[in-house]
């Protein structure tokens, strides 16, 4: 199978030579080799950058190849980050807890360690006890193994409900997006045991290493990230290129003849949303240690839309494309929003770029859909001459903006 | 003697030219004078109440020029007078009884008699019983008032006494319910408390609630041997039970010192720290008392040597419980007085409940109209039209920001709204047709890319909005006549702006039915709708007919903004807080048709309400489970939603 997917996806080659290189230079250039060059914090925001290629990559499979355009991925991320977050919040209290409690003249016992946790954890909340989701808190092992499990998990239900039903099209994706105001709204609730709007906090101190400093830890981080995005890149060219992607392609232009086909369509779009929701929730777990911070507003339904942006903008239907169009957005948003960008004075009016962003991006959102589907990954079939073959308008295929065959026929 | 004593005096120090007589208020406050003077609220009762039933005209002065703090002593003869300040250190005195001026004297040879803020709650008490009989009718309610803040045993009797002069009809109802409520509490004797209980138990409203739940009250007593006679126990607990779980009951042993107290593990700990030596607790290493086991073998060993007190093993509990009767008492002692209340409390609690329920349906169909006046707009461009508009949103936004730019304005609430409604309609009418000519109508047959560029536009109008108003809410002032609430009784009210929403609702349903099946541009929607080639054959342009139809539908929505702006703070956000519930309205519905969304919308609102009657303390958690419910009812049952359509119109 291997050499028929880089056989099939030379893109796939020069995307991790790239992807390498980039590693190759930031770590070179980071303070963890001594440089001065690139910041920790910025290492940070790369090393986040990555995970959320990471997870529009996940998106692009489920949305621009098979055609399930989900508002519930960053739900999925989300739900990853927090999985992580738990047992990383759990130890690094654990360790101050039990820090504290040493200087009591004899030993704690295991439940009074146990109960100044809850304390200091849920202290915020009003509460001291653990909700039964924390049962496995302190084994990194399970949460590690519920960041795949949880957001695969609650895909899975979902989608078999969904699917089944044969939802499909807006409605879906407005299911979708209920789905993840519903799950938002529950965390936001003090008695969800997640901390409410609070939130889980501290992540960014990994429990036992704090003699380490920050600089490698972020870099550690980033190593992991780029390692993740090159794996799930590869994992899912690998999806895409064999049958089952043609299948999954199928599905998204037409779905009723494929299920005439005789294939099982449900089967083949519950393994992709599934997947691509295990995929979106490890890079979460990447992302949000690195971000230090996770609260129900990170999961809104706004920031899965967002994804979708990302992806429509980097280019559906190529992997490639959702890792430019995540990179790319996100590093143009946080220049932006970060106050870096220089105003423009007209004259009569100052256009600050922090307050302007945000009717940039939609505008240039409304844009990309009308006058480029194809987003920034179609600047790739100019250089590579690779341009459509004239149809007469009706445009086919993934690699013009993932036009369904249906919606060509005027 | 003393007076005449303290006259000559007076006549000898005084630089006055009149001799203060020694009036009868006078003689009254020299009674008391210590105990004025003292100014203590923990003795000072007996001195208001003597001025305050000596049937004096003047008592009602004393107490007011008391309370605030302008009654002064003069030094030389302890005499108490009205002091009026002349300049900074001088004061004109005046005598109580007679209302003569006295005379004019420095600071220095008067003192100030300041009540601090308990006496003076205990004046104004006192003062109650004249304002009740006071010519000014604000004056008596304000007694009223202070009444039912304070219901005082003592004004029952004042109360009962100014019902009879009363010449307002309005207070002296007001006069005879609270004397009804003041001898539920105060009333001598059960047979009268029980018949002014008997009377109010088909009251609903809230004070009379408050009167009765204190009679109602017990507290849970323990008992060694039988419980004493004359208690007016409620009922009799068992340990162990729900209602007595046994650490609560042991814990009640433990309170009233009928039983040790048990050694928690704090407690444990605590005593093993204290008893360290050598760096052991009863001869268990301190390194090794990290376990519960190890713990309870030191604490054991000290226990044994007799330096703590001993753990209480099972049994003892066990044993303790058995030996005690536990009881809930009523704090009220009159058993007859403690059933009716029950009774009472009973009677109202239905009444209460049935009146809530028809409160409930109120709210519940109120917030289905906002529903449905949110979703209409969508019905039309979603439902009809097909397009997937994630800016609706935006435009009810719109709606409720032209509502405030015109307020600006038009500074008359009613004109203002007048033109504001035709206004929102038309400013979004055009940001309708706009968004359609520009973007919709290349993206016809790509719903999911119509859902993104909208949202792009979506987010860009909401920043534009911030940028424009600022992020704080911007207030939407309803007219006079659309203040207040519909009150039916003490639970069942609705407030104007409601009636207002739903009649809007109601209005709109009627607009929307008849362009769709009355006008031609209704007929020409509907005939796009189902077949656009066909429709252009028979010479209808559906461009123009897709320009007008979306413009309608956001020209709703704006509307809809300005009636929902009038009842929520207008900020950038606005139409985002409904636009996911606007689109479970539709599709829950049925696409594709108005009387879907009116049953989706209706579905919804009462869901949201029962859901959050169920669990009031938490709407966070009430519309998770309304939506996970939706979702999962949606998806499972009627994917095609309430009213699906039929045939061709239904598409694949």
């Amino acid at each position: 199978m291997s050499q028929g997917i880089f056989a099939k996806n030379p893109s796939v080659l020069v995307f991790l030579a790239i992807l390498g290189l980039f590693t190759l230079g930031v770590t070179l250039m980071s303070e963890w080799a001594g440089s001065e060059i690139v910041s920790t914090s910025f290492v940070k925001t790369l090393g986040k950058t990555l995970c959320l290629a990471l997870v529009a990559v996940a998106m692009d499979l489920v949305w621009g190849y098979a055609g399930i355009l989900s508002l519930g991925h960053f739900a999925f991320f989300g739900l990853g980050g927090y999985m992580i977050g738990m047992w990383l919040m759990y130890e690094r209290t654990r360790g101050i807890v039990a820090a504290s409690l040493a200087e009591a003249p004899i030993p704690p016992t295991e439940a009074e360690v146990v109960s100044a946790i809850g304390n200091q954890i849920f202290g915020v909340v009003g509460s001291s006890e653990f909700p039964a989701i924390w049962t496995f808190a302190d084994s990194l092992a399970l949460q590690l193994l519920f960041v795949v499990l949880v957001p695969g998990l609650l895909a899975f239900v979902f989608g078999w409900l969904a699917f089944r039903s044969r939802v499909t099209g807006v409605y879906l994706s407005i299911l979708t997006q209920a789905m993840t105001l519903a799950l938002a709204l529950y965390l936001f609730q003090n008695d969800s045991g997640l901390r409410g709007n609070n939130g889980l906090s501290g992540l960014q101190n990994l429990p036992g290493l704090d003699h380490v400093p920050q600089s490698s830890i972020s870099i550690w981080f980033f190593w992991a990230s780029a390692g993740a995005l090159a794996i799930g890149y590869v994992f899912s060219a690998w999806i895409v290129s064999g049958k089952f992607g043609s299948v999954i392609r199928g599905i998204r232009d037409n779905e009723s003849r494929v299920r005439f086909l005789g294939y099982p369509v449900e089967t083949y779009k519950l393994f992709v949303f599934t997947v691509t929701a295990m995929i979106a929730g490890i890079a979460g777990a990447l992302y949000y240690p690195q971000a230090g911070i996770i609260n129900p507003a990170e999961i809104a339904p706004i920031a899965s839309i967002y994804l979708a942006v990302w992806v429509a903008i980097g280019g559906r239907g190529r992997l490639y494309g959702a890792v430019i169009g995540a990179a790319f957005v996100s590093l143009v948003s946080s220049w932006f929003t970060g106050g870096q960008a220089p105003d423009v004075n007209l004259g009569f009016y100052t256009i600050k770029w922090v307050d302007w962003w945000l009717v940039l991006l939609g505008l240039s959102f409304v844009a990309v859909t009308l006058l480029a589907p194809k987003g920034i990954g179609g600047l790739v079939d100019l250089w590579t001459g690779r341009l459509p073959p004239d149809r007469h308008g009706a445009d086919l295929g993934p690699d013009s903006g993932s036009l369904r065959e249906a919606e060509a026929e005027q | 003697m003393k007076q005449f004593l303290l006259a000559v005096h007076l006549l000898l120090v005084s630089t006055a030219t009149t001799l203060a007589e020694s009036g009868p208020i006078q003689a009254i406050l020299q009674e008391h004078g210590d105990l004025i003077v003292k100014s203590s609220r923990k003795t000072i009762g007996p001195a208001i109440e003597a001025v305050a039933t000596s049937g004096l005209p003047e008592a009602q002065s004393v107490l007011q020029a008391w309370q605030v703090k302008n009654i002064w002593m003069r030094k030389s003869d302890g005499l108490f007078f009205l002091g009026e300040r002349i300049e900074s250190k001088t004061y004109r005195l005046i005598d109580f009884d007679s209302g003569d001026t006295v005379g004019e004297f420095p600071k220095r040879a008067l003192k100030n008699i300041k009540p601090n803020s308990g006496i003076r709650a205990l004046i104004g008490t006192a003062l109650v019983r004249f304002q009740l009989l006071d010519p000014e009718p604000d004056r008596r309610m304000e007694a009223l008032d202070a009444i039912e803040r304070s219901p005082d045993a003592s004004l029952l009797a004042p109360l009962r006494s100014s019902i009879d002069g009363e010449s307002d009809a309005g207070i002296r109802a007001r006069k005879m319910r609270i004397e009804r409520l003041l001898t539920i509490a105060h009333g001598t004797g059960a047979a009268e408390r029980v018949a002014a209980i008997e009377e109010m138990s088909t009251d609903l409203g809230v004070d009379v609630r408050a009167a009765l739940n204190p009679l109602t009250r017990t507290a849970v007593m323990a008992f060694a041997g039988d419980i004493p006679e004359g208690l007016n126990v409620a009922w009799r607990l068992g340990p162990g039970s729900d209602d007595l779980p046994r650490e609560e009951a042991y814990a009640l042993l433990v309170a009233t010192g009928l039983a040790p107290a048990t050694v928690g593990r704090d407690a444990i700990r605590d005593a093993l720290i204290a008893n360290l030596e050598d760096n052991a607790a009863g001869g268990v290493q301190a390194g090794e008392l990290g376990t519960d086991e190890a713990r309870m073998r030191a604490y054991g060993v000290l226990a044994g040597a007799g330096t703590v007190p001993p753990l209480v093993t099972d049994a003892e509990i066990d044993a303790a419980l058995d030996a005690h009767v536990f009881a809930a008492v009523y704090a009220e002692a009159s058993p007859a007085v403690t059933a009716a209340a029950e009774a009472a409390l009973a009677r109202i609690a239905n009444r209460v409940g049935l009146s809530q329920g028809a409160d409930l349906a109120l709210d519940a169909l109120s917030l289905a109209s906002i529903y449905f006046l949110a979703a209409i707009g969508l019905a039309i461009t979603f439902g009809v039209m097909g397009v997937i508009n994630m800016a609706h949103g935006e435009f009810i936004m719109m709606g409720a920001y032209t509502g405030y730019v015109v307020q600006q304005f038009i500074p008359h609430h009613t004109v203002s709204i007048l033109v504001a409604v035709p206004l929102a309609f038309a400013v979004t009418f055009g940001a309708g047709v706009a968004m359609e000519r520009l973007v919709i109508r290349w993206l016809y047959n790509r719903p999911l890319e119509t859902l993104l560029a909208t949202f792009g536009i979506s987010i860009a109008l909401q920043q534009l909005a911030k940028n424009i108003f600022g992020t704080q809410a911007r207030p939407l002032t309803s007219p006079s006549w659309l203040d207040g609430a519909w009150v039916i009784n003490d639970v069942i009210s609705i407030s104007h702006i409601r009636i207002a929403i739903f009649v809007l609702a109601l209005i709109f349903l009627g607009i929307f039915l008849f362009i769709m099946h009355r006008t031609r541009l209704g007929l020409e929607t509907r005939a796009v709708t189902q077949n656009r080639r066909m429709a252009a054959a028979m010479g209808i342009n559906p461009d123009r007919v897709n320009m007008l139809t979306f413009g309608l539908g956001s020209g709703i929505a704006g509307i809809a903004g300005v009636a929902i702006g009038l009842y929520a703070k207008v900020t950038s956000d606005l139409g985002a807080d409904y636009i996911v519930q606007s689109f479970m309205t539709v599709v829950v519905g049925g696409v594709g048709n108005i009387w879907g969304t009116l049953l989706g919308a209706t579905g919804i609102g009462f869901l949201q309400k029962g859901i959050e009657w169920f669990n009031p303390s938490n709407t966070l958690a009430a519309q998770t489970y309304m939506i996970i419910f939706i979702i999962v009812v949606f998806i499972q049952l009627r994917p095609q939603g309430i009213i699906a359509l039929k045939g061709r119109a239904a598409g694949d």
